[in-house]
């Protein structure tokens, strides 16, 4: 089996003499001989190294994707490049293997590139500050909408159904905890009814721009709208897409959060992701998790530091409007990283390239017989369309065919396809998955 | 001092000492590090494609540099960095071990990383069988009967946890109000509670560090819908009336969760489910030795008892009669608690650290850390007040109360000074009710030449105080103002006095 201790026996006896014991058992003598297990875990004898390996390549080849599936999935996880400099840079050990920068005379350089994380995620958004991460989108919603009740003192959030499904049930599942009342508004041909659903005032307006159906949404309206009751604008929005389009904060979000996986973090089956969440000045001191600001050092040279640390649950403990500890600095890390990569013209190119692949998937998948938009809106970097089959039995039939052709839709939708084309697709691929779907949906 | 101390990082051109401008300083307009795909499609301009009232005016600004630029500017921030890579880690109650390399691997390989989380279940197998495995490798440990594996952290399991105890009650038709903490507890504790609905009650800590069973006794009632508690607790000491415990709140008809960041102490040793524990996360990024990237990616897998089990979030991967997974929403789930199905890729390194270790690798993994704390503990005797001097299990909580007293000597100083002396410091000011606390974790994965190089470290900080004030002197920078941080916020490059006018806020 693999050895990650070091101590030899000798010196396990020599230590254990040292604090007057002859057995590592008699380390444990606190713990009452009623609790102790025995026979031992029931768990197989470590395996060396190589076979663990062999291990994991076995369940690894048991997955279909990545070479052997052409991605035309998003639905909040999305096939983009990660490249080389990326997973070389971020994946050094000083970022992987530190902790929470507790000691920020050791930590500099995770804070400076959380320092630069929340630079650009500022900008992305629009807004003047942003967090040193949360878990993934959904979570980030949870945050957003609880910093909202907490801001207005009220307990009631409306969520367009255009926000990702599994981000709602995620926040009706912690909605339980803190009695927070969600009341979702309708779409209607794709996009959201912006009418007032009655009720309790609202803490917040909840929008996805684009939304899960990947139509533009009308934020304007969404902010009118909070406006008129005095409620928080939240918009999720969609920090590729953002590289074209007109930035939340400029059209009036309070929060904007987001999932990060784009940036720098393969697909990963799910995880680990990154949440995005920025806001405007006024609510600095109601941010969950970690900020890391600017300051000086004794000597009077520039240092990076967590601040407004009063805000956190360690100090505050149960005042606290956040639990988060432990977020995803790493990930965070790769967004970074990632986001230099590409620069102010390298972020144009990619969601442009989104989105002309996009454009170019939707033409040739409306062209087939019975394939018809599921929404009208204009879209950016994904897309709905309704099948003359079901759409899961399109993605098994897909799937013989090579492809993960999108993600069908829940009930709520009323089925349908949700496809979505990255900068990673290309003519050739396009032009395959179309026949395949032909094929298929005949 | 032994060259076989390998955790120690003293001596080693460890940090980079010169300021690095931000990646916004070595911005050069026009240059760019990016490159794409050849599509072959049609190049269509963002005005063909955006609809006018949706476009930006202006692209987003960033850094614009050359990858060159890029690799050079992060490869000099990760030398201001210390890590557990380069040296021991003794932060109390993180768990810092050596995190294996091969799990690294592990979760890199390309059939993992490159599955869509919504490729269906008979096309991802590989990894509903991993998934489904370490949950029941999992349930071994923790001696309970089924898991979630959806959260991605400690601070998310907790409240995943209130949450199933919330819904189990409701579920008895008896809501409760209120949730025991000891004064001990992690701070993630009492800020769970809160947003789990319930009230936070502390009780107090008796003279030998652990839960005062009489006061326990004396809050219970049928309002109390459980307590938390981390066994062994945040002193590093066992608590040995845990059964006395969960009878008394069993007794009221309570719910006993588990905390599980001092899970390493234990593993193979004995199991909170056999302690009587009915909700238990674990996390990964300690016990499982997840690297802890700086602030995450971790992972908090909440495993529970028979009788909450249809609760838990789903869907959860199980097994057919044919041997196919598939996914499964339990009927009476609290819902989703992760957009996905978790930190994935974190799980999948746990699984393989698992898979090294084995059962009797676990057990091993928790008597040397528990040596390698008992051993520092007999050293520092003498040198550092040791408020509860008994046998601690993974960690030990020592005070440096005397040190202040005679030679004004902190604990925040003496965590500044181990910095200059190549280690990573203690974890400082806490637990709460230990004065000038240093909470001292060495991990198994340290061996005894390194804890004998920290030991001498620490006494030679306590027998020369002179100076400890402006520690640290050798690392990237000084003693940083964290004051004027927070007086005079600066969040983002653009706010920074010397940026003028604050640049990416427009469209």
């Amino acid at each position: 089996m693999a050895q990650f201790v070091p101590h030899t026996g000798p010196e396990i006896e020599a230590m254990l003499a040292f604090v007057g014991l002859s057995s590592l058992d008699q380390l444990f003598a606190t713990v009452p001989v009623a609790l102790r297990l025995a026979g031992g875990l029931d768990i197989p004898a470590g395996l060396s190294e190589p076979d663990v390996a062999v291990e994991l390549e076995a369940l690894a080849a048991r997955n279909r994707g990545g070479a052997d599936l052409i991605c035309f999935a998003g639905g909040g996880a999305y096939d983009h490049d990660v490249p080389s400099a990326v997973r070389r840079v971020a994946g050094r050990s000083e970022f992987v293997t530190a902790y929470t920068p507790y000691q920020p005379e050791v930590a500099q350089g995770v804070l400076q590139a959380l320092f630069e994380y929340q630079t650009m995620v500022a900008r992305l958004a629009g807004l003047p500050v942003a967090n040193a991460s949360l878990y993934d989108g959904a979570t980030a919603c949870v945050e957003a909408a609880n910093l909202a009740c907490a801001a207005t003192g009220r307990a009631t959030a409306w969520v367009s159904r255009g926000v990702n499904p599994a981000w709602r049930q995620v926040l009706r599942t912690f909605a339980a905890g803190t009695a927070h009342h969600l009341v979702e508004l309708p779409l209607v041909d794709g996009t959201t009814a912006w009418g007032a659903p009655g009720g309790e005032a609202p803490a917040a307006v909840l929008v996805q721009h684009p939304n899960y159906l990947g139509c533009l949404e009308d934020v304007a309206a969404a902010r009118r709208l909070a406006d008129e009751h005095g409620a928080m604008l939240v918009v999720a929005f969609d920090p590729v897409a953002a590289g074209l389009v007109v930035s939340p904060g400029s059209l009036g979000a309070d929060v904007v959060v987001g999932e990060g996986q784009p940036f720098g973090t393969p697909l990963s089956f799910g995880g680990p992701y990154l949440g995005l969440l920025a806001s405007r000045a006024e609510h600095v001191r109601r941010l969950p998790g970690r900020l890391v600001g600017e300051t000086v050092d004794a000597a009077g040279r520039r240092a990076y530091v967590t601040t407004l640390r009063a805000r956190e649950q360690d100090i505050r403990r149960e005042k606290a409007s956040s639990n988060i500890c432990t977020n995803q600095t790493l990930i965070a890390v790769c967004c970074a990283v990632q986001l230099a990569w590409l620069g102010t013209s390298g972020l144009t190119e990619l969601a442009l390239r989104c989105a002309r692949a996009t454009r170019y998937t939707r033409e040739a998948l409306l062209a087939i017989d019975g394939v018809v938009a599921l929404a009208p809106a204009p879209v950016i970097r994904e897309f709905a369309v309704r099948t003359p089959v079901p759409a899961s039995a399109v993605v098994d039939r897909m799937a013989d065919e090579g492809f993960l052709a999108g993600i069908a839709l829940d009930d709520e939708y009323g089925g349908g396809l949700l496809v979505s084309a990255t900068e990673r697709r290309t003519r050739a691929e396009i032009d395959a998955y179309a026949a395949a779907l032909a094929k298929v949906v005949r | 001092m032994s060259p076989a101390a390998g955790g120690r990082a003293d001596g080693i051109p460890l940090l980079g000492r010169a300021e690095e401008p931000t990646v916004f300083e070595l911005s050069s307009p026009g240059r760019r590090a990016w490159s794409f795909r050849g599509s072959g499609l049609p190049e269509w301009t963002v005005d063909e494609l955006v609809p006018a009232e949706h476009r930006r005016a202006e692209p987003v600004p960033l850094a614009e540099v050359s990858e060159r630029d890029l690799v050079a500017h992060f490869t000099r921030l990760s030398h201001r960095q210390y890590s557990v890579d380069l040296g021991a880690y003794p932060l109390g109650s993180c768990t810092m071990k050596y995190n294996p390399k091969l799990c690294d691997d592990a979760a890199a390989l390309p059939g993992l990383t490159a599955c869509h989380p919504a490729t269906p279940a008979a096309l991802a197998q590989g990894w509903l069988a991993l998934l489904e495995d370490l949950g029941r490798r999992l349930c071994a440990i923790s001696g309970m009967d089924a898991i979630t594996l959806q959260p991605p952290a400690g601070a998310a399991g907790e409240l995943t946890g209130l949450l199933l105890m919330r819904a189990w009650h409701a579920g008895q038709g008896r809501p409760r109000r209120t949730v025991i903490i000891p004064d001990s507890a992690h701070g993630t504790n009492p800020a769970s509670v809160t947003l789990g609905g319930y009230q936070t009650v502390t009780v107090p800590s008796d003279r030998r560090g652990c839960v005062d069973v009489a006061a326990l006794k004396d809050r219970l009632d049928d309002d109390v819908a459980g307590i938390m508690l981390t066994n062994p607790n945040t002193l590093g000491l066992f608590e040995e009336e845990i059964a006395e415990i969960a009878a008394a709140v069993h007794g009221v008809g309570g719910l006993l969760y588990y905390d599980g960041a001092n899970l390493n102490a234990i593993l193979g040793v004995t199991r909170p489910g056999d302690m009587g524990f009915d909700i238990v996360h674990m996390n990964l990024h300690k016990t499982f030795a997840v690297p802890h990237g700086g602030g995450g990616p971790g992972a908090g897998p909440v495993a529970v008892s028979a009788r909450l089990a249809p609760y838990l979030p789903g869907p959860l991967p199980v097994a057919g009669p044919d041997g196919a997974y598939h996914w499964w929403m339990p009927e009476r789930s609290i819902g989703r608690a992760h957009g996905w199905h978790g930190n994935a890729l974190a799980l999948a390194r746990a699984y393989s650290y698992i898979l090294a270790n084995g059962g009797d690798g676990l057990r091993h993994v928790a008597e040397v850390a528990v040596l390698n704390a008992n051993w520092l503990r007999h050293r520092l005797r003498g040198t550092y007040d040791i408020p509860y001097d008994r046998p601690c299990m993974h960690e030990l909580v020592v005070s440096a109360s005397s040190l202040k007293r005679q030679l004004g000597l902190r604990a925040l100083d003496v965590g500044k000074r181990l910095l200059e002396e190549g280690f990573h410091a203690p974890t400082v000011y806490f637990p709460l009710i230990v004065d000038e606390a240093l909470m001292i974790e060495p991990t198994e994965t340290e061996s005894p030449q390194t804890l004998a190089a920290l030991a001498d470290a620490l006494e030679r900080i306590a027998s020369s105080p002179e100076g400890a004030a402006d520690a640290p002197r050798t690392t990237p920078v000084g003693r940083v103002d964290e004051a004027r941080a927070a007086r005079r916020l600066i969040p983002t490059f653009d706010a920074r006095p010397e940026s003028g006018q604050a640049r990416g806020a427009g469209r």
